[in-house]
């Protein structure tokens, strides 16, 4: 007994899973690997951006991840297996130290906004100025594996990492399916709604947006982690600070946030815009890709604040119940 | 003692009094964004945007054009006071009944449009007046003659907006507005107009800071970046709104970057300036200034 539902996740896993076997041109997998990656991320972003916590600090925690990962794996020779936990730890230890003042003092809106811009500020700063071991403004590279490609989770066969990316953002969307069905989005939506409010309904307002931030900060240096793996170079300004993080923000707006595929969405749009462009008007190109994305957002934000797929779906389910 | 008098030598005292002088710069930077943050509570993602494109302004009227810069400068600060009030026009005001933070994410996406808009037409190279002010000396101390002149005209500048805040008609409907948004439109105010009124001015404000910046800095697209997130922090740690927490902050800020480069690179002052700033946000959320609750 199969339902319906179930079936159709399954020939879309089934498609996605297939499609290496159809498509074996490097460089289609390469944009479908990044737009796996950071769709991971995008989505992590949301997870805690659908409940009004806006982060401008995801830049921070991506930097974190992608770059402590790196260092362990140059400068001490622990393999990622090991080094990935550790960055997710410094990241989720980051988090819980900015994060619990601001919830505990009650720092919400455009202030926790600019709070967690100065964390990705912060980052940023360390690592430029740690240039002695990160190689500052210029990027990193960590050593190709000199043993076993496996102990150092590198490869250079995108079909391998087209898996790793593809189940990665499907552990991506799991979690996102298992905070929605949780107790914890009922205690996140009402907090949004009004924090004092649900405080009196019994809600631990801070232990809850704690739980979701950590998830949220633990998700996004998994993303760094991975990128860095995968692409084999790291700069400062591609996995942390401020630009990364408003990149963050705005494909999951345009992709819509409230809904599952919505970052994915978002990730979709930008990645593949950028890329027809940049194929299409080459160095002319430059900046081209911003200006219309830039024109679209305040658009979007403007018409269609529920974003692409959000609208879309609002609209089929009207449809579905006529009046 | 002795310790403490090694440290504080002739290089400690520039670095003491050129963060004063940055901090001028810096109170310049903050003083629009603080009107904006103070009357129509919104924050201009891409206020540093702004005074990019006033540089690039100031750079073509002068470089390009060979007009004087005293003739420039007033020509600037009227373009960015016009996009100023184009902003607000059509993207802050149809957002006004939203959420807050949906204003905010609507000027990141003008910042990345002014940003590409600015790598499109001028292209990515730094691009510089080619004036060269002279370089202040006194005994073996060095101050930029540029930074002076900032000082300085962050000194009018707040002392103008001060006045017009209070003496003029319009800064008075000004004030109220920011005190309570719903009574005045019942009073028979005209919201809109006092909106992009305040825009306008607060894009002059960014314009002001374009002309002196542009003689500090090269201008290149992406200036914005590295001037915008300070220029935010600054305003909140100020307390938003408040021009006297703003101008303390700056030279807070300023300060602790230039004490902090002193000893180390000047990375390592971002990083401590930031890093007082969230430590602040938890003493003193509501700005330097206020009193706790």
């Amino acid at each position: 007994m199969i339902e319906r539902r179930h079936l159709n996740w399954l020939v879309a896993a089934l498609v996605l899973a297939a499609v290496p076997m159809v498509d074996r041109d490097p460089y289609h997998l390469h944009v479908m690997v990044l737009i796996l990656i950071w769709s991971f991320a995008y989505t992590s972003w949301s997870m805690m951006g659908r409940f009004g916590l806006t982060s401008l600090g995801h830049g921070g925690f991506m930097g974190v991840g992608a770059y402590v990962n790196a260092l362990l794996w140059n400068h001490l020779g622990i393999s990622p297996w090991l080094g990935i936990p550790i960055a997710l730890a410094c990241a989720g230890v980051l988090a819980l130290v900015v994060a619990y003042p601001c919830f505990r003092f009650r720092i919400t809106g455009h202030y926790f906004a600019l709070v967690t811009l100065a964390l990705s500020g912060i980052v940023l700063q360390v690592i430029t100025a740690t240039r002695d071991w990160t190689g500052g403004s210029l990027g990193y590279t960590p050593e190709a594996a000199k043993g076993s490609k496996l102990v150092a989770l590198q490869s250079s066969d995108k079909i391998v990492w087209y898996f790793v990316a593809l189940v990665l953002w499907v552990i991506g969307l799991v979690i996102w399916t298992a905070v929605d069905r949780s107790m914890a989005r009922h205690a996140l939506e009402a907090i949004s709604e009004d924090e004092d409010a649900a405080a009196a309904a019994g809600v631990n307002v801070t232990a809850e947006k704690l739980k979701i931030t950590v998830i949220s900060a633990l998700m996004t240096a998994m993303a760094g982690a991975v990128y860095c793996q995968y692409q084999m170079f790291i700069s400062p300004d591609t996995v942390s600070g401020i630009a990364v993080s408003l990149q963050m923000v705005f494909a999951a707006v345009v992709g819509g946030l409230y809904v599952t595929l919505g970052p994915t969405v978002g990730a979709v749009i930008t990645i593949l815009m950028a890329e027809v462009l940049r194929i299409g008007f080459g160095t002319k190109a430059v900046g081209w890709d911003n200006l219309i994305y830039g024109a679209v957002l305040v658009a979007f934000i403007i018409f269609l604040p529920q974003g692409i797929l959000g609208s879309i779906l609002q609209r089929l389910r009207l449809k579905k119940r006529p009046a | 003692m002795q310790d403490f008098l090694d440290i504080f030598d002739i290089y400690f005292l520039e670095a003491m009094l050129n963060g004063i002088l940055l901090g001028g710069v810096l109170a310049l930077l903050s003083l629009g964004l603080n009107l904006i943050f103070g009357v129509i509570d919104v924050t201009w993602i891409c206020y540093a945007e702004l005074i990019m494109i006033g540089m690039y302004g100031m750079y073509y009227l002068v470089s390009v054009f060979h007009m004087s810069y005293w003739l420039a400068a007033p020509l600037c600060i009227l373009l960015v006071a016009g996009l100023g009030a184009a902003l607000h026009f059509l993207v802050i005001e149809p957002l006004l009944s939203s959420p807050q933070i949906n204003q905010l994410l609507a000027t990141g996406g003008v910042l990345f449009f002014l940003q590409s808009f600015a790598t499109v037409a001028f292209g990515i190279d730094f691009r510089n007046l080619g004036i060269q002010l002279p370089v202040l000396a006194i005994g073996e101390m060095h101050f930029s003659y540029a930074r002076l002149l900032s000082f300085i005209a962050a000194l009018v500048g707040m002392v103008a907006v001060y006045v017009f805040m209070r003496k003029s008609y319009v800064g008075t409907a000004i004030r109220a507005i920011a005190q309570d948004r719903q009574i005045m439109p019942l009073m028979g105010v005209n919201t809109r107009r006092l909106y992009i009124i305040t825009s306008a001015l607060g894009g002059a404000l960014a314009g002001l800071a374009a002309c002196l910046l542009v003689l500090l800095y090269d201008v290149h697209p992406f200036i914005g970046l590295s001037i915008g997130p300070i220029t935010f922090l600054i305003c909140v740690l100020g307390g938003l709104g408040n021009f006297v927490g703003g101008f303390v902050a700056s030279f807070v800020f300023a300060e602790i970057i230039q004490l902090g480069g002193l000893f180390s690179d000047l990375e390592w002052g971002y990083v401590l300036a930031f890093g007082f700033f969230i430590l602040m946000m938890f003493i003193r959320p509501r700005g330097l200034l206020a009193r706790r609750s």
